[in-house]
């Protein structure tokens, strides 16, 4: 399957057939990171995040330096050109001249595939306001295979399924593998009606209710999301909804004992941090998957495999 | 025939036939005619139809339509069929079918989408067809496939 010099959009770009095979080469990364130690050597990744960002950003850098390559950054947008007006096609025209691939988050929904029309080298897309975020529904989805809880698994997506672009790119891989889906949300955060016709029209098995408590006996995996307070257009709207989740360990008396949570992380009050102690809780051992899921997706982009 | 008992024939231009009912006045907006026009237009609304039940008819003398309108008055009456009139005979008729893609026709409804920004590109939807039009932004992916007139350009 060849990789080389693909942009990296959106999950609704990839076949089943594709994924498994990121997810395979992921896995290999896993198990012997030392061999492939010095497979992009001489390459560079640039990384230009328009947005804050922990987790994407350092997975990246660790993943693009445990193959041995080396990372350019924008640094913060007050300090670049950005500041001085520059548009988003010439910044990427610009540093796609100086790396082998770019890895780009940006507010803008669609930034992402307009960066890979103008740039000769690979886009990866590292969220795009509330549109995609494949890389991250790619760990999402290795997390599961590793807990052997992908093919026909019962999964609830929680919270902000309005503006989340990990649940927006993370419901169409999961028709792939059969997944039974319910969404949790409150009215004002439910899953757009493009996405459910989509997911529904090409097979999808999807509900939709308001209640998390009903819904945890049920699943195998509760993937929680932050209810994102920059994401409202009026904080009126976010005040109506903030806080309106909370997993704690006594909602999870109910729940299976191999059920495992996840959330894309960061979170604000979604999860009591008492669950952390619980055997559900996968959600650090989640943000650990990015390393060798982000190594895979750049030695296949740069066609080092 | 009952149209022609309405409005009469034209000696040269374009009758757009099976409009789909209300959309009459959207397609004067996609020609740019508009109060101060100088063209001569004749239109009917709502006027029986066997096929459609109801439909709209748009006529206008001395114009042939260029390819973009016709691409646009697609968007919003899929069934709508041209007719180009030239002393009074019909010289070539058609109907209209949507393209694959649209490109800078529509301003995307998300506002947060990047091609509503001053970054140098032009929208562009791809075109389904399936109870009606349906147009996927091909950035943001937002779906548009209500008002679909509204959104023109």
């Amino acid at each position: 399957m060849n990789f080389k010099n693909r942009d990296i959009l959106s999950t609704r770009d990839l076949t089943r057939e594709e994924i498994d095979y990121i997810l395979n080469t992921a896995e290999k990364f896993d198990k012997n990171p030392q061999e492939f130690s010095d497979l992009l050597k001489g390459r560079i990744l640039a990384l230009v995040f328009y947005e804050p960002s922990t987790r994407t950003r350092i997975s990246f850098e660790t993943a693009m330096k445990k193959l041995g390559g080396e990372v350019i950054s924008l640094g913060a947008v007050e300090a670049s050109s950005i500041a001085k007006g520059e548009n988003l096609s010439d910044t990427i025209r610009i540093v796609s001249s100086y790396a082998d691939a770019i890895v780009l988050r940006h507010p803008k929904d669609g930034a992402s595939k307009l960066a890979a029309e103008v740039s000769p080298v690979p886009v990866i897309n590292g969220g795009d306001g509330a549109g995609h975020h494949p890389t991250q529904t790619l760990l999402d989805l290795y997390t599961m295979r590793k807990e052997n809880k992908l093919e026909g698994v019962r999964i609830a997506l929680v919270g902000d399924l309005k503006y989340g672009r990990t649940v927006h790119s993370l419901i169409y891989a999961l028709t792939f593998y059969s997944a039974k889906i319910t969404l949790v949300a409150p009215e004002e955060l439910s899953m757009p009606r493009d996405i459910i016709e989509d997911i529904k029209r090409i097979g999808g098995d999807i509900e939709e209710t308001s209640d998390l408590k009903e819904v945890i006996p049920e699943v195998d995996v509760l993937y929680m999301t932050r209810i994102q307070k920059e994401r409202f257009p009026d904080p009126n709207e976010y005040r109506k909804v903030a806080g309106i989740y909370r997993l704690t360990p006594e909602l999870l008396e109910s729940a299976k004992e191999d059920m495992i949570i996840m959330h894309p992380l960061p979170r604000v009050d979604e999860i009591d941090p008492r669950v952390d102690e619980t055997p559900q809780a996968k959600y650090f051992e989640q943000a650990k998957n990015g390393i060798p899921v982000r190594m895979a997706i750049l030695s296949l982009v740069m066609g080092a495999l | 025939m009952e149209r022609e008992l309405r409005v009469r024939p034209i000696k040269d231009g374009t009758v757009i036939d099976h409009v789909k009912a209300g959309q009459a006045l959207n397609v004067l907006r996609i020609l740019g005619i508009k109060p101060g026009s100088k063209e001569i237009v004749s239109i009917v609304m709502n006027v029986p139809s066997k096929k459609m039940g109801k439909k709209d008819i748009v006529k206008v003398e001395n114009r042939e339509l260029r390819e973009e309108e016709v691409a646009q008055i697609s968007l919003i009456s899929p069934e709508a069929t041209i007719n180009i009139i030239r002393n009074y005979e019909v010289v070539e008729k058609y109907k209209v079918t949507p393209p694959e893609y649209v490109i800078g026709m529509l301003k995307c409804p998300n506002v947060n989408c990047i091609s509503n920004t001053s970054e140098p590109v032009e929208s562009k939807f791809m075109v389904t067809r399936e109870n009606g039009i349906k147009l996927r932004c091909y950035y943001c992916e937002r779906v548009l496939s209500e008002n679909i007139a509204d959104h023109l350009l």
